[in-house]
């Protein structure tokens, strides 16, 4: 804790507390434990019928094929999109035009402050997702993913761009390039490195956030989940392993993101995303525990 | 929009329901997720694990797992909320909304605990080898020179967090709970013929929560900045 900037190095009285702190921490936190396992032991959720099912090959593959991939298809779609739509209202909010700034600007706004759920579910009604089954409810929760993602990213790839030094669209319009040319030529090139991590911790949100696909029954993992449990009864079991797999899959991500923070941008990252409506508020690499 | 003028009773109804889980989840996980924040940066190694490995399990879980867990798995080990159930005129609070409120609270006070943590590393180091050096005590080192400048910079993030909360409520419209998103998929079955406009009058009520809400923040900021 030498590092902390709440406590001076401990001298041998406060080591001395410190030590009957964590005996009583360790106690406490083993009673919690033991109260869980005492509980789960109580009403028989060790029993193996209940842990069958997610132990059995077909459903394992029903969990990981249906489910997993099916969630990561979603969220890979979604990201995609979501960087296409959010380079362009980026772009569009830096634009010199008003009547092409305040636009951009408007649709960012509403669709940040949108709950994705409302959009998801409206988008699946309105627009023929009902009438098309499976493949529509995948695209309802695609282009809601799509619509909150690529807003939040528009903040982000603006904070990008204005986080390039400004020396450098001026040196290029000294050269004589014009204005689309400093865009694609000089300023997105940088800012797409300084951007990499935030985009990639944007993955882990729309990941999680496919999960709501539940409300409209597009299959994934928590759609997937919700008919293994009600077959089998056992709904402890089944959210504990898909809990389990999204956090394996996020903390990927997180590592991911973390490594390409490292290597391209540095410690500290320029961009403030802490307005950007993103959950993980000012941490933009969300791993760094 | 006479749907939602002839409904406006039902929807101002849910929406109580939503701001009502906004607040109870708000300040509990305000209060939890400070504990956590204490525990994450405390002397004590047992409990900053313990810490650590609740926000990083809970971060990386979707809020709706976390809620599920709580609505269906609780039940199974005698988790059950029963002893919930507070009725103020039209509006009734009982298991499934205590079981979706606890949810938010476990799943919020997480990033509640990163904002604060957040904050109080942004504190340069000196700051409090300064106030140790003129000789103030930890409680003073504390309440004087640290706390003040970590809830600054720990005010953005904890104000898009509530943010996210406010929004997320609507996770629990999906599991039993009759607030907006219940309310609008309601309206929106009955009446499909006038579903964008009923879509348009919720989004814009949530677009005036949110931004009623930064406006504060924003407000909450200038006002405690120091240069």
């Amino acid at each position: 804790m030498a590092t902390s900037v709440l406590f001076d190095a401990p001298g041998p009285k406060t080591v001395a507390r410190h030590r009957v702190y964590s005996v009583v921490a360790y106690a406490g936190l083993l009673l919690v434990v033991a109260f869980i396992a005492w509980r789960l032991q109580e009403t028989g959720q060790f029993a193996y019928d209940l842990w069958e099912p997610v132990l059995t090959p077909s459903i394992i593959e029903v969990i990981l094929v249906d489910g997993l991939l099916n969630t990561l298809k979603m969220a890979f779609s979604a990201i995609i999109l979501a960087v296409v739509f959010g380079l362009v209202f980026g772009v569009g909010k830096l634009s010199d035009h008003a009547w092409v700034r305040w636009p951009c600007w408007l649709v960012v706004e509403f669709f940040r402050a949108v709950p994705v759920l409302l959009l998801m579910v409206f988008i699946f009604y309105q627009f023929g997702g009902v009438t098309n089954g499976d493949r529509g409810a995948y695209w309802s929760v695609v282009a809601a993913l799509t619509l909150y993602n690529g807003s939040v990213l528009a903040e982000v790839f603006r904070a990008g761009i204005n986080a390039v030094p400004s020396g450098q669209a001026e040196a290029a319009y000294a050269l004589g390039l014009r204005k689309s040319q400093v865009m694609t030529i000089v300023l997105l090139p940088q800012a797409v490195k300084i951007m990499l991590p935030s985009i990639i911790s944007q993955c882990v949100v729309a990941l999680k956030d496919t999960s709501l696909g539940y409300a409209i029954a597009a299959i994934g993992l928590s759609t997937v989940s919700r008919l293994v449990y009600i077959e089998y009864g056992n709904q402890l079991q089944v959210v504990a392993v898909v809990a389990l797999l999204y956090i394996i899959v996020n903390l990927i991500l997180t590592g991911i993101a973390t490594w390409v923070q490292k290597k391209f941008v540095g410690e500290k990252n320029p961009i403030d995303l802490t307005r950007a409506g993103n959950m993980d508020g000012g941490q933009n690499t969300g791993g760094a525990v | 929009m006479n749907v939602v003028l002839d409904n406006a009773g039902d929807i101002a109804l849910a929406f109580i329901y939503t701001l009502s889980l906004f607040v109870v989840a708000g300040v509990l996980s305000l209060i939890f997720g400070a504990l956590l924040a204490a525990a994450r940066v405390g002397p004590v190694a047992v409990l900053r694990k313990a810490a650590a490995v609740y926000v990083t399990l809970i971060r990386n879980t979707p809020l709706l797992i976390v809620i599920i867990f709580f609505r269906f798995a609780g039940p199974k080990i005698g988790l059950t909320f029963s002893f919930v159930d507070i009725r103020v005129a039209d509006i009734r609070l009982n298991n499934l909304y205590a079981a979706c409120a606890v949810g938010l609270v476990v799943y919020t006070s997480s990033f509640v605990c990163e904002a604060l943590r957040s904050g109080i590393n942004a504190v340069p180091l000196g700051q409090a080898e300064a106030a140790r050096a003129i000789g103030l005590p930890f409680g003073g080192v504390m309440s004087q020179v640290i706390m003040p400048q970590a809830m600054r910079h720990a005010l953005p993030p904890l104000a898009s967090v509530q943010i996210a909360l406010l929004k997320n409520t609507t996770v629990c419209g999906a599991l039993g709970v009759f607030e907006a998103f219940a309310r609008m998929r309601g309206l929106t079955n009955d009446f499909a013929s006038a579903r964008t406009e009923i879509f348009l009058a919720f989004a814009l009520i949530f677009v005036v929560l949110v931004e009623v809400l930064s406006f504060v923040a924003y407000r909450l900021e200038r006002r405690w900045r120091i240069v």
